[in-house]
């Protein structure tokens, strides 16, 4: 059993949601990135997704810009991601990480290389923004080989007739982008977030995790009653950008997403 | 070199030319892609949008434009009959009033009414403006603040027509981060909004649409050609940023054994320098929806181009021309930011036309060539705009010698 779907195991029998928590690899620097992405179980992360800094994020809004600007500017590359998560790996076996990112870099890598590399790193998942089903075919082959999930993103725009196809490709988990925009923007209300899983969960017995526009342990913990997951980034990376402290904002959403009771 | 039957085939039906092109998008634009493929495919089949699109470029737009044969260009080169397929004298001043006739009869059967597009030197933005005044919809515009600068007129046009202009400020504020910060408003507002995009680029069916609404102006140099001087020309050549221009007069020739083809990309300060040549300097990478010939670096960051022309500012190209390039039916070559410059002069001191400057550099590659070629070599070059937007950046890259004698 893959780490992903040993800790969905794990949260559904202490009947609770996760919480998904996303940091840019190499933000602000190597160092202070790796220490963030360390700390983060600790402070109550089920699940990271770690990003991968890309020139042109063309579906992210101006707080994830500018974390990958920064990590650029501080020399991120692909091949530090992968050791960051190899060294994570010392010391902890259990908690998934999944990249998140675009496309040019992994297809410059080699996909074929990249998804072995990768799953010899401790990666667990990947999330390509830009990779949707009409063309994943050059992708997902050797992420299934190398046994890393490909988590597919459906949104307010996947309707009935587009969900199975999405969904054809879909392993570990399902990424609900809870609106249609860019990260760290606006917020879904509960109700369409409601609706939206109930759709999808018609679709796929994968867990389903929410994210896009959740800022605050309350909003966290609304999607912990509906979904399997509830994912936080932009606010993460501003609290860290700002000069805050955030794996106290981990530790409150964390807070918030135990404290809530899925219904049911 | 592969050798085919047809190069006017592609895309296959899933928008890929060879390995190049398709559809790299956020999966929340992938419905409304799906969606404007469907409603093109629509358009194309209906005898009424072809009829429409015609009739607005003959009385709107002004075409047939003229294939000028220039004398004195002709002579200075020394060898060829010098073509030049005067789009300058489209209204709005450039080729890309073209496509937007096409796409904007688009978005009114697709029934939106907002329309947003980016733009590097300000003719597409002007020209989607144009329409968007035309036909009574919103617009917004997204360019560059470095564009913004060097382009100030076509600014204050866009302003004119009503259009909204956001500034772009990340990356090198160029044509590059408009069309990131144009992706992410439709994004963002998925439900009324239609993207004109200017170029033979961006997800399937972008290029090929875009390819098929440019292919007029080969369409007329075919005709016209024939009628001034009873045959096919035997070279092509055009800019390309992008390459809708030259997409636009080759399409229609590509099966024309006889017919040399050739792309001039913007070599900048030169090749071993900052530049926007993707073909001679790139690699095959993944970006703004598609697959094509991109400037990068080993990690696949995606590189900063440099081209005294806004409009050629850009690391990548459109993916048909990558297959071509690759199947080696078109020629591609580069040309630098001071010979084009020195053909923007000697093209208006000679002709008396102000060329623009992405134009510049097919007049600057035809005068490279010519001068080898017999008196009776027919050659075309696509003159895609002029030159008024650019008379300030002349005059900065003449220093101030020529501005003295200006003013």
């Amino acid at each position: 059993m893959s780490r992903i779907a040993r800790r969905f195991a794990t949260l559904k029998t202490e009947n609770r949601a996760g919480l998904v928590t996303f940091i840019m690899a190499g933000d602000p620097d190597r160092a202070a990135s790796q220490a963030m992405l360390n700390g983060l179980p600790t402070a109550g992360a089920d699940l990271i997704e770690l990003g991968m800094a890309f020139t042109d994020p063309m579906a992210d809004g101006p707080a994830i810009q500018l974390a990958g600007q920064r990590a650029l500017a501080a020399g991120a590359t692909l091949a530090a991601t992968l050791a960051m998560v190899a060294e994570f790996r010392r010391t902890d076996d259990d908690t998934p990480i999944i990249l998140m990112g675009y496309y040019n870099p992994i297809y410059a890598w080699g996909a074929e290389k990249f998804a072995a590399d990768a799953a010899r790193a401790g990666v667990d998942g990947l999330i390509i923004v830009d990779l949707p089903p009409e063309e994943a075919g050059e992708l997902v082959p050797f992420l299934k080989a190398a046994g890393i999930d490909f988590i597919v993103l459906t949104t307010p725009t996947s309707d009935d007739a587009r969900l199975p196809v999405v969904l054809a490709n879909a392993s570990g988990f399902v990424y609900y982008v809870s609106i249609a925009g860019i990260t760290g923007t606006g917020s879904a209300s509960h109700t369409a977030i409601d609706e939206a899983v109930t759709r999808i969960r018609r679709h796929t017995d994968l867990p389903i995790c929410v994210g896009f526009g959740i800022k605050t342990a309350e909003q966290a913990a609304e999607v912990a009653r509906i979904a399997e997951g509830a994912v936080v980034g932009s606010a993460i990376v501003s609290t860290q950008a700002d000069g805050g402290r955030p794996l106290d904002l981990v530790r409150e959403l964390a807070t918030g997403v135990r404290g809530a009771r899925k219904r049911g | 070199m592969q050798s085919l039957n047809t190069y006017r085939a592609g895309p296959d039906e899933r928008g890929h030319f060879g390995i190049f092109g398709g559809r790299y998008v956020a999966e929340t634009l992938m419905p409304l892609i799906l969606e404007v493929e469907r409603a093109y495919a629509g358009a194309k089949a209906d005898p009424a949008f072809e009829a429409e699109f015609r009739h607005l470029l003959t009385h709107y737009v002004g075409r047939p434009n003229p294939l000028y044969f220039a004398p004195r260009l002709t002579e200075a080169f020394g060898g060829a009959k010098v073509f030049l397929k005067r789009e300058d004298l489209n209204h709005t001043g450039a080729h890309k009033i073209n496509n937007c006739i096409g796409q904007i009869l688009l978005a009114r059967r697709m029934g939106k009414r907002r329309i947003i597009a980016e733009t590097g030197a300000g003719q597409h933005g002007v020209a989607t403006a144009t329409v968007c005044a035309l036909f009574g919809m919103q617009c917004v515009i997204y360019m560059g603040s470095t564009d913004i600068e060097r382009q100030m007129p076509n600014v204050y046009r866009m302003k004119l027509l009503g259009a909204e202009v956001k500034p772009v400020t990340s990356g090198a504020a160029t044509l590059k981060d408009a069309m990131n910060d144009a992706l992410r408003d439709w994004v963002s507002h998925v439900a009324d909004t239609y993207y004109l995009i200017g170029t033979v680029a961006g997800p399937h069916p972008y290029p090929a649409m875009v390819r098929d609404f440019q292919s007029v102006i080969g369409e007329e140099v075919r005709a016209q050609m024939l009628e001034q001087e009873g045959r096919l020309p035997d070279t092509l050549v055009a800019c390309i940023g992008g390459g809708s221009n030259a997409m636009g007069l080759f399409y229609p020739f590509l099966d024309e054994a006889s017919v040399r083809i050739v792309g001039v990309e913007a070599a900048g300060h030169g090749l071993d320098k900052l530049h926007a040549a993707s073909l001679s300097g790139g690699r095959p990478g993944v970006l703004h929806g598609n697959r094509t010939y991109l400037l990068q670096d080993v990690d696949g960051q995606i590189a900063e181009a440099h081209s005294i022309s806004a409009g050629l500012d850009y690391p990548g190209i459109g993916p048909e021309h990558s297959w071509l390039h690759e199947t080696g039916r078109v020629e591609y070559v580069s040309v630098t930011d001071d010979e084009a410059v020195a053909a923007f002069q000697q093209c208006t001191r000679l002709e008396g036309i102000i060329p623009a400057l992405e134009s510049s550099h097919a007049i600057a590659h035809a005068g490279k060539i010519a001068g080898a070629l017999p008196k009776d070599h027919l050659m075309v070059v696509n003159l895609s705009g002029r030159g008024d937007k650019d008379v300030s950046t002349i005059a900065k890259a003449l220093g101030d010698v020529h501005l003295g004698g200006l003013v």
